[in-house]
């Protein structure tokens, strides 16, 4: 359960954006949808507790972004959030599994090998797992990035144009992974996009 | 050091170190004179010519072992004529023993024309000194004469009494006026000695004086520069190293921004990057040291089986330095310094303005 009132950020020498005040239900499946230059990453960052409040208040389950410190901030994202970004950026010196374990390791979580089987199974990899990212094709090394994100079981899945890269074939089978996945994990999902392709899967729309 | 006129530094090489062929040989008459002189304390005998598989036969008395500390690890001294007693890496390299017997070759390296009439006997093996003693046969004056006497073996030798004996080879009349040995090793009895006895020697006689350390500290002064300019030569290595270090680790720092700025994403603290920065450029000039001083050693392991005269020089691959562990301590500081600027970017990433601006 996300909930914004009053939310605007300032850029240094730019005018202010207003964002509309939200309520995503927990599990909710929404699309940020904007022109370039709308705030759409800028919203998302800061729902996502990547860039500092200015104004405004943000509750996620019940905690107050504007009220944790810097590495208060690092600790919730860890266990709160998954991220999914336009380019993948996994470690290309590591395998699959690894590079999964990475994203518990990273937020002081156990690194629960379970799970990272689970997970690949979820997205059809099971048989990737010892493989380098390096020997992977483009879409596979996406829903490596999918896993990475949903590994930790957060609430809350944040996806920055994950689409636009992608012919119509590819962005709707994404979009179906990502969806299907958030419901497997009972998770929050928001995609930020310009990609009105998406609208197809999911019906809930934000716009800026 | 007392010889045949000619180089000091070739007597010393000769002498000393056992690397350099002798400047010539000098009467045993002459030689008694000296070592009966009032600012002599000891004087020994050294007589070189043969060799065995490049190891010198030094004829000398038990006074020169003593000189080193050398001890028995078996057998015994040499006591007789054709009686050796071996250093440890003779020992160890041509696999000789106690009772062996072998015949030696005329000059001081290989392929000189051997003496089979006169084989030597082993008597003993002594320990590791670490010294030029353990690359050494040692034997008495009068077996490196004896080898080479070929015409008078039959004639009748008249024995001295302790009157008219060699004061250094008692073995031979003092006045024997053909015996010959290649150098005399003189302790002074007093300081004034070592101003005296040199110039008397090098002006008075047909001989020559020269000090180990001084001879010494002359050839390095010459190779000093060598040595020097090697030395610079490594300093200015390690600083294009380091440099190299600190921009291959700041280079990859900018194609990693994105990387950083997602590992925060994901929960990873400042402080974690910072650690991850630090402990990959220790772990790579670590790395980098140990690997180097790993092929520095094999390097020096190829040379000491490719080049035999290192093996007698007493070089040894396997010989580790202090130093080389303040190479390790000091890559390591290496690693953290060049890291600083890394890891200071790391701490300062800021998350939203790298993954929104790409």
């Amino acid at each position: 359960m996300i909930t914004t009132k009053s939310v605007s950020y300032t850029y240094p020498s730019a005018s202010e954006i207003v964002f509309p005040d939200l309520s995503i239900p927990a599990a909710g499946q929404f699309l940020l949808l904007g022109e370039s230059g709308s705030g759409k990453t800028t919203l998302l960052h800061l729902l996502g507790g990547l860039l500092k409040l200015q104004r405004g208040t943000i509750d996620v389950n019940g905690t107050a972004l504007s009220g944790l410190n810097e590495s208060q901030l690092d600790r919730f994202r860890g266990r709160n959030y998954g991220f999914i970004f336009q380019r993948n950026h996994l470690l290309a010196a590591l395998s699959v599994e690894q590079n999964l374990l990475m994203a518990p390791y990273l937020a002081g979580l156990k690194q629960d090998h379970h799970r990272v089987d689970e997970v690949l199974t979820q997205l059809g990899m099971a048989d990737q797992k010892k493989k380098r990212i390096r020997e992977l094709s483009l879409g596979q090394a996406q829903r490596v990035a999918i896993a990475r994100a949903v590994l930790n079981k957060p609430s809350v899945i944040i996806a920055d144009e994950p689409t636009s890269a992608l012919d119509d074939k590819n962005c709707s089978r994404v979009a179906a992974l990502l969806t299907s996945v958030a419901e497997q994990n009972r998770a929050t999902l928001i995609i930020a996009t310009h990609d009105h392709r998406l609208k197809d899967t999911i019906k809930n729309v934000i716009q800026l | 050091m007392v010889g045949a006129k000619g180089s000091p530094l070739q007597l010393i090489l000769c002498n000393v170190f056992h690397v350099d062929f002798p400047t010539g040989n000098i009467k045993l008459i002459d030689a008694d004179r000296l070592a009966k002189h009032r600012l002599v304390k000891h004087a020994i005998p050294l007589a070189l010519g043969d060799s065995y598989q490049n190891y010198r036969i030094v004829g000398t008395i038990p006074a020169y072992a003593e000189l080193y500390k050398a001890e028995l690890a078996s057998g015994d001294w040499w006591k007789n004529e054709m009686e050796v007693t071996i250093g440890a890496a003779v020992a160890q390299h041509l696999k000789l023993k106690a009772g062996d017997t072998f015949a030696s070759a005329h000059g001081l390296s290989d392929g000189g024309h051997a003496h089979e009439a006169h084989p030597f006997v082993v008597k003993g093996v002594l320990k590791p000194t670490h010294t030029v003693l353990d690359n050494l046969i040692l034997t008495q004056v009068a077996s490196i004469w004896m080898v080479h006497e070929h015409t008078d073996e039959e004639a009748p030798v008249a024995r001295p009494d302790s009157t008219t004996a060699s004061v250094l080879v008692p073995s031979v009349m003092a006045t024997d006026s053909t015996k010959e040995i290649t150098s005399l090793l003189i302790k002074y009895r007093n300081p004034i000695a070592a101003i005296q006895l040199p110039r008397y020697i090098n002006s008075q006689t047909n001989m020559q004086a020269a000090s180990p350390s001084f001879e010494a500290a002359r050839l390095f002064s010459i190779l000093g520069v060598g040595i020097e300019a090697m030395t610079g030569f490594a300093y200015v290595l390690i600083f294009i190293s380091a440099l190299s270090i600190f921009i291959a680790l700041y280079n990859s720092l900018k194609e990693r921004r994105y990387d950083l700025a997602i590992m925060r994403s994901m929960g990873a603290s400042r402080a974690k990057l910072v650690w991850a920065t630090q402990l990959e450029g220790v772990w790579l000039t670590l790395w980098g040291s140990m690997l180097g001083i790993a092929l520095g050693h094999a390097v020096l392991y190829l040379f000491t089986q490719w080049i035999t005269e290192s093996q007698t020089a007493g070089i040894n691959s396997m010989t580790f330095y202090n130093e080389e562990l303040y190479l390790l301590i000091g890559s390591v500081l290496l690693g953290m310094v060049c890291s600083l600027i890394p890891s200071l970017q790391a701490y300062r990433t800021d998350i939203h303005k790298v993954l929104a601006g790409n």
